[in-house]
């Protein structure tokens, strides 16, 4: 046998899922011992929340909440924070789903640059120059002109996105072999139809694997347009909450938000499998 | 065995030699400070060197650290980064206080008496604020501000209304370029920007509530007690500047124009309309009566309702006196077994006895 750290070694299903959660083991024992040091320290100490605290955190965001004693109904306060983690995922999911929506309209737009000269003479040069601006940097325009609502937030995503997305379907779609085009010709299929039929579909999987790997980006956009101005979201509660320093909340909302880009990313793959499974797996 | 019997002597020494160098006296502290009017003085103390001669003069040494973001001062004071901080008595009580670091509001420097403002578009009045959205720091002073001025012209509270969480950063720009917004609670210098755009009235600010909104210089218990020179060098540097500020003159135009300048202000005088909404306590003896009055208890207590109302002082907080805050007369706010946030003169009546 090999030795473990030989090139040829390779761990079996039951060594790999050990060694695999090792770090995860670790982090969490490295927390709760911190956790610990700073309670025994300063019992209401807040920065570093144990876990039991952490899941009375969790509780009091995603499940009902009991009026006060003696009286049948909940609060105003309460009402208004009741359920936080379900109105905050959906006010920013919302966010996230248009913004990713438009996003194919970038790549339609690409797409038709690369085959279309003269889509392409009207387009490339703009969307280079936008490519270009750092998003981040125009928020302050972007809050001026679109205002706070929903807009602004999912125009910032765009400055920061679409005109990669744009130039990334440019170039898969000039990459396809002037060959098929030309056979295409030559079988008397139309202008669209080698459009839509023969480049698009091939480079399809590709375009959906940028926009994939670009669904982190949509999150910090909308994280930091959140910080400016809103009324609810993922983003906006970790940035109120700092205010009275509640990490028994930020702490699984971050995680909550790891979880959620995590099964964006795996739908997003899973979804390219099954639709091309001639891609080969990305 | 004879080199084991050395290492293990060599490790309690470094042990015994870790110990005793952490109990040692501390001699290096760190203030942290953000900009604002009635805490220009701490800049200019930084600026000028002062604080470092002062200090020198107590036999430590005193670095000003200075914050771009308010919020994040107070965190690095929670964490220990810094020894104080400058805060506002809600902050105290909120952030350090409800996480129990034990803190003393060294000095109480002055109190907002204007430059907190709700300001709208249309000559809109607070009633017909109801259902209208209000763009403010959520859980900020501003915050506490708006509560006020509905619970005193008003039938209805806040939650009639939709609060929109808006950093400070932008608020000032946004209101100004956006017809839409009809409703803004913000501070100066932004209160200043905003109120020269037409069409904008200020209709309730912190001169309607003096007292409530209190500008502190905030140190760490643990430190002050054991080590009182350092909150000796702060108060005897702060009073200093106090004086220049006092005294009319060329010293006082020069130390104007340079805190206005930290400030970011063009002018001077952007930055004097600043001081007049500051109601400053210049004199020693005046600061330690207003922290010694009646008057600071009542408006702690509805501070601290505030806090709790909101979820401030933690959202499983059972009662508004689970923190306690302790005056200087010795009689408390809230727990007696938790008090964590002190009001204190001993170190300024020290400071006026041995001038």
């Amino acid at each position: 046998m090999n030795h473990p750290f030989a090139i040829d070694a390779r761990p079996g299903r039951h060594t790999y899922l050990f060694l695999s959660s090792l770090l995860f083991l670790l982090l969490v024992v490295a927390y709760n011992v911190g956790s610990h040091i700073r309670l025994q320290d300063n019992p209401r100490d807040k920065i570093m929340p144990s876990l039991g605290q952490m899941a009375d955190g969790i509780k009091r965001v995603a499940l009902p909440m009991q009026p006060p004693e003696g009286k049948d109904e909940l609060t105003p306060k309460q009402q208004k924070d009741q359920y936080r983690l379900w109105k905050d995922t959906w006010a920013t999911g919302k966010r996230f789903l248009i913004s990713v929506a438009l996003l194919f309209v970038a790549a339609l737009l690409g797409v038709n640059m690369g085959v279309f000269p003269y889509v392409d003479a009207f387009f490339n040069r703009f969307m280079t120059f936008l490519n270009s601006l750092v998003a981040m940097s125009l928020l302050a325009i972007i809050m001026v002109i679109f205002g706070t609502g929903d807009t602004s937030k999912v125009m910032l995503v765009q400055f920061g996105i679409f005109p990669f997305i744009v130039l990334d379907a440019y170039l898969r779609a000039r990459s396809v072999p002037r060959e098929q085009i030309v056979k295409g010709q030559t079988l008397a299929a139309s202008n669209f139809e080698i459009a839509y039929r023969i480049v698009m579909p091939q480079i399809m999987p590709r375009i959906l694997d940028s926009i994939r790997l670009s669904l982190k980006s949509v999150m910090v956009y909308l994280i930091a347009a959140e910080a400016i101005a809103a009324k609810a979201g993922l983003g906006y509660r970790t940035f109120v909450l700092q205010r009275y320093i509640a990490m028994d909340i930020i702490i699984p909302y971050v995680i909550w938000i790891a979880l959620l880009m995590f099964l964006a990313d795996h739908a997003f793959k899973l979804f390219i499998r099954r639709t091309y499974p001639w891609a080969g797996s990305s | 065995m004879r080199n084991k019997i050395f290492l293990s002597l060599l490790t309690a020494i470094l042990i015994v030699a870790c110990f005793t160098a952490a109990s040692f006296a501390k001699e290096d502290f760190r203030v942290g400070v953000s900009i604002y009017a009635g805490w220009m003085p701490w800049y200019y103390l930084m600026e000028t060197g002062l604080m470092d001669k002062v200090a020198a003069e107590h036999g430590v040494s005193v670095e000003i650290v200075p914050f771009g973001d308010y919020i994040n001062s107070i965190n690095a004071y929670v964490s220990g980064d810094v020894d104080a901080c400058v805060m506002t008595n809600m902050e105290c009580l909120d952030m350090p206080a409800a996480s129990g670091i034990a803190s003393v509001a060294l000095i109480t420097g002055d109190y907002s008496n204007g430059n907190d403002a709700l300001m709208v578009r249309g000559g809109l009045t607070l009633p017909q604020l109801k259902g209208k959205d209000v763009y403010l720091v959520e859980l900020s002073v501003s915050h506490y501000l708006l509560a006020r001025a509905l619970e005193m012209h008003t039938d209805f509270n806040e939650y009639d209304l939709s609060i929109v969480n808006t950093s400070d950063q932008t608020i000032g720009a946004s209101f100004i370029s956006n017809d839409s917004w009809q409703a803004i609670v913000t501070w100066n210098p932004i209160v200043m920007q905003v109120a020269q755009t037409p069409g904008v009235t200020n209709i309730f600010d912190s001169a309607q509530i003096p007292g409530e909104i209190l500008d502190l210089c905030v140190v760490n218990k643990k430190t002050l007690d054991e080590n009182p020179v350092f909150g000796e060098a702060l108060v005897d540097a702060w009073f200093t500047v106090m004086n220049i500020m006092v005294k009319r003159g060329a010293e006082r135009n020069e130390a104007l124009s340079t805190m206005a300048s930290l400030a970011g202000c063009q002018k001077t005088i952007e930055y004097t309309r600043q001081l007049d909404t500051t109601f400053m306590f210049y004199d020693p003896q005046r600061a330690v009566e207003y922290v010694q009055s009646q008057e600071i208890k009542d408006d702690m207590d509805r501070v601290r309702n505030f806090c709790f109302d909101h979820g401030l002082l933690g959202e499983n907080a059972r009662s508004v006196d689970e923190v306690g805050i302790q005056f200087p007369d010795g009689s408390i706010l809230g727990d007696k077994e938790n008090v964590q946030m002190w009001f204190d003169t001993a170190f300024v009546e020290k400071y006026v006895a041995n001038r």
